[in-house]
């Protein structure tokens, strides 16, 4: 589902955000991303998104070569895919339910499909009653949910999620972290990038660590033994 | 309905929301855009009427043909059926009796005229030909004079070439200020987008990242500077028709001392539809320029 072969990413000032970075990813998986601040998930994460390209190597999501898009194809691949930033990119001057039309909008959902699908993703992530409120009336973990609501509602087979639990508190973290799993569960493939070992799950989950953007992938084993490493 | 047309009916819903989201914005625009688009509409519907004033006007791009004073019925009836036959124009034949009569009825002529031991007036034809161009009168002229029993032709030809001349310098001018302001609209339109642009950043960036494609973003910029093309367009046909009723009758009582059944023809619906039409084309080609430049940032 996601192959990255070999990736280096580096900036024009010279920095390398990612070096020779391989991995892969089969359908269904969910996989996090760990790594502290500056070791590059942010950089692997834009380039899974195609915001940014590789300086070598390659990137193939769902049989695309990510290196070998036109311009013009980006849109459609991020379509594919649901994404969640790392600061939710919530638009505040429209309504919940508003947010949550745009993906639908932009792929051009006959107005009342889109409405039942809308209203479905937000009762799926916990927010059924909240359609008429502006995000800035939400509470971080909510806000976080609606983000997840908007990056579900076109029903995508990849979940690419930036630090989804910064700044929630424990029981927000583990609501969220428990929508993704769920997403899982019905096949959807979910890359969590994360800097808190703390917000890792208790079941035994895949761990792939970037540390100065270098890859490694942490054998599977128990959250308390995860996090002692990423200590 | 298919997912094509959605997407514009939605596109254009945008754009009206975006217009009507600041009225005050929306007016000041649409008024600035108004006043550029209504100079030249009214420049160029004056020469209109100047050029229409031209050819109704008595004396005027017309050419007098005076027969020998010889010349019988059978010469009259031979020209006659030559301006038929060359279908020049409107024609009419003015008797040497008909042209001693208004001779003695001009004010001071009648003592001078009773005192003539004969009528020293020919017969004459004054024509109106149908191509009131300069070189064409003079091409006419020239034939006329070379019929049989033609004594003379007179063409004002420096007076015709004079007022031909100013109408195209007049023409000239307005298409010259036409241009200025088609650029003035452009420059509106472009501040106008760029101005959306900057207010829809953080939409347009968020809809990006979420698989929205060119077209998608650039949609509803485009329509939005249509639209107020449009409306500048329609705004600028209610300024012009505004001041032509307001012209209209002193107009007419000008024409009226001079002796001429002369109104001035204002704007036809067609013209309505044009400058909107002028109008959206320029909005959307500022809109189109705006987004170009502005969206940029966004890719």
């Amino acid at each position: 589902m996601i192959t990255a072969s070999d990736v280096t990413k580096r900036y024009p000032e010279g920095r390398e955000a990612l070096r020779h970075v391989s991995f892969e990813i089969t359908a269904g998986e969910m996989v996090f991303l760990t790594g502290h601040s500056g070791a590059g998930k942010s950089t692997l994460f834009k380039l899974l998104a195609a915001i940014e390209r590789p300086t070598s190597g390659s990137i193939v999501i769902s049989g695309q070569n990510l290196a070998a898009l036109s311009r013009s194809a980006v849109p459609y691949l991020r379509r594919k895919l649901g994404l969640l930033f790392q600061d939710r990119k919530l638009l505040f001057d429209r309504t919940v339910l508003d947010n949550v039309l745009l993906p639908l909008a932009i792929v051009g959902h006959p107005p009342r499909d889109a409405l039942r699908r809308a209203q479905a993703a937000l009762a799926k992530v916990g927010l059924p009653n909240r359609e008429r409120t502006l995000p800035i009336a939400l509470s971080g973990g909510e806000q976080q949910r609606l983000a997840i609501a908007r990056a579900v509602v076109n029903r995508p087979a990849i979940i690419l999620a930036d630090e989804p639990t910064a700044n929630l508190d424990a029981a927000s973290a583990r609501e969220i972290l428990e929508i993704f799993h769920a997403f899982q569960q019905v096949g959807v493939t979910v890359l969590i990038a994360t800097h808190d070992p703390a917000s890792l799950p208790a079941q035994r989950p895949r761990v792939l660590r970037l540390d100065h953007g270098e890859m490694t992938e942490l054998p599977p084993t128990s959250d308390a033994a995860v996090a002692g490493v990423l200590a | 309905m298919s997912v094509w047309l959605a997407q514009h009916l939605a596109a254009i819903r945008d754009a009206c929301r975006r217009l009507a989201a600041a009225p005050l914005n929306s007016l000041l625009s649409l008024l600035v855009i108004g006043i550029a688009l209504t100079l030249p509409t009214a420049g160029w519907l004056m020469i209109d009427n100047l050029r229409a004033l031209s050819g109704d006007s008595p004396g005027v791009q017309q050419i007098s043909i005076f027969l020998g004073l010889e010349a019988g019925k059978r010469e009259i009836a031979e020209i006659e059926a030559r301006l038929q036959a060359g279908k020049v124009g409107k024609w009419r034949f003015v008797p040497r009796e008909e042209a001693l009569k208004r001779l003695q009825a001009a004010e001071g002529m009648a003592d001078i005229v009773a005192s003539l031991p004969r009528n020293p007036l020919p017969d004459a034809f004054v024509v109106t030909p149908a191509d009131s161009q300069p070189a064409e009168l003079e091409r006419l002229a020239k034939s006329f004079s070379g019929w049989p029993k033609v004594a003379h032709v007179q063409l004002d030809s420096a007076w015709v070439k004079r007022f031909d001349a100013l109408l195209r310098l007049g023409h000239l001018i307005v298409m010259l200020l036409g241009v200025l302001f088609a650029g003035a609209l452009v420059t509106i339109t472009f501040n106008t987008i760029r101005l959306q642009i900057l207010a829809q950043a953080a939409e347009i960036e968020v809809a990006r990242l979420i698989g929205a494609t060119d077209s998608y973003i650039q949609r509803p910029l485009h329509y939005f500077g249509m639209l107020q093309g449009a409306l500048g367009g329609l705004c600028a046909a209610l300024l012009v028709g505004i001041g032509f009723h307001l012209l209209t009758p002193l107009v007419a009582e000008l024409a009226q001392l001079y002796g001429a059944n002369f109104a001035l023809q204002g704007l036809l619906a067609l013209h309505v539809a044009a400058l909107a039409a002028i109008g959206a084309t320029l909005g959307w080609l500022g809109a189109k320029i705006s987004v170009l430049i502005h969206l940029r940032r966004f890719a």
